[in-house]
């Protein structure tokens, strides 16, 4: 099962060619909603706004080569090992969802048109994706969403801000059911889950009515922005660290938040 | 008047939330942010702001206080145990200082009421407080023939804050 491309010979027998215009439909959905989400939050005039402040009480100027860098290194720490989040679960659970769902889509898109290839790899990339975003979008879900862990509401309890991540879980979750059940010959199930993966797809990709996905692109432009406006001097009005030795004072650590 | 979040910076890791002397820091149950969710009740203690690892977290201050509107921006680093302040005009005026930490690690301060002697009846009948006057160290001021204490003059005092 785990070494099966799942899409090359399906239960419903798709034709390829489908299967590929499915795709490409998702990616238009994905690419209309981060622009509607851009337009909804104004993001990018933000952005824009920001950097125009920035620039203004910047103290000096970065070079390019520099500027290179600290984008380089933003790229590598703050969003490689989405090192902005301060809680350990809520951190891992976040790298588990993120990377299990790149491998998803990339093994997806790779099997999807290269149906004829015999290769092993990409059907493992796209199952092992798909656990790495059960076990992190499970854990969220049941365990660390601040319905549950903060406010003290039951898991079972749905609101509308959960449909991004409940149909990302059912995406997986039915694709892995699917492939379970297409390569144990049972047509029925392996139909009803083939059925269910296609209807949380388009729901994952075309229902949530802001996009989820468009922090993909300004979680790391905001990170970026702040890391240059550390080297410019401008540190978003914040100020210089003081200059002291370390533990000077009595180094009281804050308490971790208990709840979130 | 009041807290507000800037969302690019937020990770929602509920540090605000938990310090908030006023219960509004929330996160937010659509976006998993911090939020304050009722201004008119912040008091602008600056706790969250303090608390805030991201320093997401910024104030609108009173006319009072943040004059022709200026901004305020606090940077808490707890390994030097100090806040550096900068207060912003909007001139262009910029003023800064540093002040330290005063939290103290958790229990240490405490008085363990629980293994002290269980005041009596003369003590209930007393006007002094519990403790006094060794949690006020003004056991061996010297008391005036009015029952008050004498406090001696240590002479002129400087300027500044004492820690």
């Amino acid at each position: 099962m785990l070494t099966t491309n799942p899409f090359a010979e399906n239960v419903l027998n798709i034709p390829s060619y489908a299967l590929q215009g499915f795709l490409i439909l998702m990616v238009i959905f994905t690419i209309g909603g981060v622009l509607l989400d851009m337009m909804h939050k104004k993001n990018v005039k933000f952005f824009f706004e920001n950097a125009k402040k920035a620039k203004l009480s910047a103290t000096k100027s970065v070079a390019t080569g520099k500027k290179v860098s600290i984008i380089v290194k933003t790229l590598a720490h703050d969003v490689a090992t989405s090192a902005e989040f301060c809680g350990v679960t809520r951190r891992i659970t976040h790298l588990l969802g993120m990377y299990g769902t790149i491998f998803f889509w990339i093994a997806s898109a790779v099997m999807i048109f290269n149906t004829a290839s015999t290769s092993t790899f990409y059907p493992l990339l796209w199952h092992v994706g798909a656990i790495m975003t059960c076990v992190g979008g499970y854990w969220f879900w049941f365990v660390q969403r601040v319905d549950v862990r903060a406010e003290g509401n039951g898991w079972s309890r749905i609101v509308f801000a959960d449909l991004f991540v409940l149909s990302l879980v059912a995406t997986s979750t039915f694709g892995l059911l699917w492939s379970f059940f297409q390569a144990s010959n049972s047509i029925g199930l392996a139909t009803l889950f083939f059925v269910l993966f296609v209807i949380s797809n388009v729901v994952l990709f075309g229902g949530v009515y802001w996009s989820k996905f468009a922090h993909m692109f300004y979680k790391p432009g905001a990170a970026i922005q702040k890391h240059l406006a550390e080297e410019d001097g401008s540190r978003d009005d914040l100020p210089e660290p003081a200059d002291l030795p370390k533990q000077y004072g009595l180094g009281i650590k804050r308490s971790e938040p208990q709840n979130y | 008047m009041s807290t507000f979040v800037y969302m690019t910076r937020c990770d929602g890791c509920g540090h605000c939330v938990d310090i908030c002397p006023s219960d509004i820091m929330h996160i937010d149950k659509l976006i998993r942010r911090a939020v304050n969710i009722e201004p008119n009740f912040c008091w602008e203690c600056y706790s969250c702001v303090k608390a805030c690892p991201q320093n997401a977290i910024d104030v609108r201050g009173y006319a009072d206080f943040a004059p022709m509107g200026h901004k305020v921006r606090v940077l808490r680093e707890e390994e030097k145990g100090v806040i550096s302040w900068k207060i912003k005009f909007r001139n262009g005026h910029m003023k800064s200082f540093v002040s330290p930490i005063t939290t103290k690690p958790w229990g240490k301060h405490i008085p363990h009421l629980a293994e002290k002697d269980v005041p009596n009846k003369e003590a209930h009948a007393n006007n002094t407080l519990y403790g006094e006057p060794t949690y006020l160290k003004t056991g061996k001021v010297p008391v005036s023939n009015t029952g008050l204490p004498v406090m001696e003059k240590v002479g002129k005092l400087k300027q500044g804050v004492y820690y």
